[in-house]
């Protein structure tokens, strides 16, 4: 099967990583993306760059800022192939374990097949 | 409702099918097809030979054939996805013996992914195969909800991916302490209330766990801490009203239960089993005895708050302690639990604070308590004891009075918490 995990950070602890510290966990996470069981995956730009689109009365609504705002954000999404929901959450607990320093949490979601 | 003899063979049957068909749903429909086969012919027929290979043969063919229908049914639309291996051409027939898959089946509706309701509302319902409104009943709550919360649960495991498999040995032990919480939580929901025979349930299912793993010494121990438990049920209620351990009429206590939990916990003693439900168990057993060695219930449950850093188990230590050490010392244990939404906390503190004399809070702890009572008889005993507390001097008003003014302001100092 295949499952998306979605990396979620804490604004605060993103903010008190030093450029070092920041260099590091970069670096970690480009070895976890490495790994075989990774099929592919999204880093997202820093929460403070999105836009909302939203359509209300035929009229299309921007705003600026993610869909909710939060002290978490979306960092990235990474998709793994594994034969069920254990391998996935090990796979997770793995990245977690790694990114503990940036990552909030990660939430686990299996992906819809294609028809 | 199954009849008895249909129901112990509900859960060997139904995991089966799981495994067959690859969905909680579909095996269950037609298990439940299955069920209503058999009793519409084994009483006009006879019993089959081998029952429950009877059962899973029906079930399956059942299930295959309406598969093969909807597949018909919907291949112009192209709408159904199922992702089930393609059924084999020949008919099983009850002489086929199938695994037993239960264990399997425990381990997927205990799954941590689960929510812990919806795991204890799936496990009544696949393996003690009680209906979706005995186990709403059992739970109190409407029918509509809990079907909704077995029918989540069923998606989630499929869509999920949640695995049917006994755990690898690394997550063995962390998974069968899930299951363990859900059978026991099964069993304390029906000690309480007496609406379903939840105990018997959880009882029963605890044997087949016992069954299923005769090398884990917790799952006896386990189904020991039941029997003993359990054994004093028809002693714990009398006209409808609690009655407390020392009060109990004895002769009402389950002697048979009694002979085996004990038998089952000297087996789980003796292969050094040192395990939180052994521990649980072998304090229900020194309860039975008369007069309780309160010193030993006291060592015990330090050792249990030590393997389990519960606060609840506080509780229980500060019990025996108020009877070793005096209802002071006990108190003093109480004070420092963060166990404010806990009623047992608050039954217990009244109760030492009762017997220390001190009234007028023992009136406030019994009143929280009360508002946390989630029974009836609980209830009106806790409303007995405030009833027994009630100021009837002039100097009690004068306390109470005290007390309560103290109370107001202490809530009008107190911070707004998350103010906006």
């Amino acid at each position: 099967m295949k499952y998306a995990l979605l990396v979620y950070g804490c604004t605060a602890a993103r903010d008190a990583l030093s450029e070092d510290d920041r260099r590091r966990v970069d670096a970690d996470i480009a070895l976890l993306l490495a790994r075989s069981n990774v099929s592919g995956w999204v880093r997202l730009q820093p929460v403070e760059s999105a836009t909302t689109v939203r359509h209300e009365d035929g009229r299309t609504l921007l705003t600026d800022g993610p869909f909710v705002d939060s002290k978490e954000y979306l960092g990235g999404l990474i998709m793994v192939e594994a034969a069920n929901l254990d391998e996935a959450i090990a796979a997770a607990g793995d990245f977690q374990a790694t990114l503990a320093r940036h990552a909030g949490a990660i939430e686990v979601r299996p992906v819809l097949a294609a028809e | 409702m199954l009849d008895d003899v249909f129901r112990d063979e509900w859960g060997r049957v139904l995991a089966t099918l799981v495994r067959l068909l690859g969905d909680i749903e579909l095996a269950e429909d037609a298990a439940q097809e299955a069920f209503v086969a058999a009793a519409e012919r084994w009483p006009r027929d006879g019993e089959p030979v081998n029952p429950t290979g009877w059962l899973i043969a029906t079930a399956r063919n059942r299930a295959i054939d309406r598969i093969r229908r909807e597949r018909t049914l919907n291949e112009k639309t192209r709408q159904l996805n199922w992702a089930m291996v393609e059924p084999p051409e020949e008919t099983m027939n009850e002489a086929t013996i199938f695994p037993d898959e239960r264990l399997e089946l425990i381990f997927t509706c205990c799954h941590p992914a689960l929510a812990l309701d919806a795991q204890v509302a799936l496990t009544l319902r696949t393996l003690g195969g009680l209906s979706t409104e005995e186990i709403a009943r059992g739970f109190l709550v409407p029918f509509e909800t809990m079907s909704k919360r077995l029918s989540r649960a069923k998606h989630k495991i499929r869509d999920a991916g949640i695995p049917f498999a006994i755990p690898p040995d690394h997550l063995l032990t962390e998974r069968l302490e899930a299951v363990l919480a859900v059978l026991y939580m099964i069993f304390n929901e029906g000690w309480g209330g007496g609406r379903v025979d939840l105990a018997s349930e959880a009882i029963r299912l605890g044997r087949a766990l016992v069954e299923l793993m005769p090398d884990e010494s917790e799952p006896r121990a386990l189904l020991a801490l039941m029997l003993l438990n359990d054994s004093r049920r028809e002693a714990r209620f009398r006209n409808g009203e609690l009655v407390l351990l020392d009060d109990q009429d004895r002769s009402l206590w389950n002697k048979q239960q009694i002979a085996e939990g004990r038998a089952l916990l000297e087996r789980v003693l003796a292969l050094q089993g040192g395990g939180a439900y052994a521990i649980q168990a072998a304090i229900a057993d020194l309860h039975l005895e008369q007069p309780r060695d309160w010193q030993e219930i006291t060592l015990l449950y330090s050792a249990l708050a030590r393997l389990t850093g519960s606060p609840v188990v506080e509780v229980n230590r500060a019990i025996a302690v108020a009877e070793t050490d005096g209802p002071e010392a006990a108190l003093e244990l109480l004070d420092e639990l963060p166990l404010n939404d806990y009623r047992y906390f608050h039954s217990t503190r009244a109760d030492l604070l009762r017997r220390l004399g001190r009234n007028a809070e023992a009136r406030v702890a019994y009143g929280r308590a009360l508002t946390l009572a989630s029974t009836d008889p609980e209830r009106r005993f806790l409303e007995g004891r405030l009833l027994e507390l009630r100021p009837q001097t002039a100097a009690d008003w004068e306390e109470l009075w005290t007390s309560t003014l103290d109370e107001l302001k202490q809530i009008v100092e107190r911070e707004p918490e998350d103010a906006p």
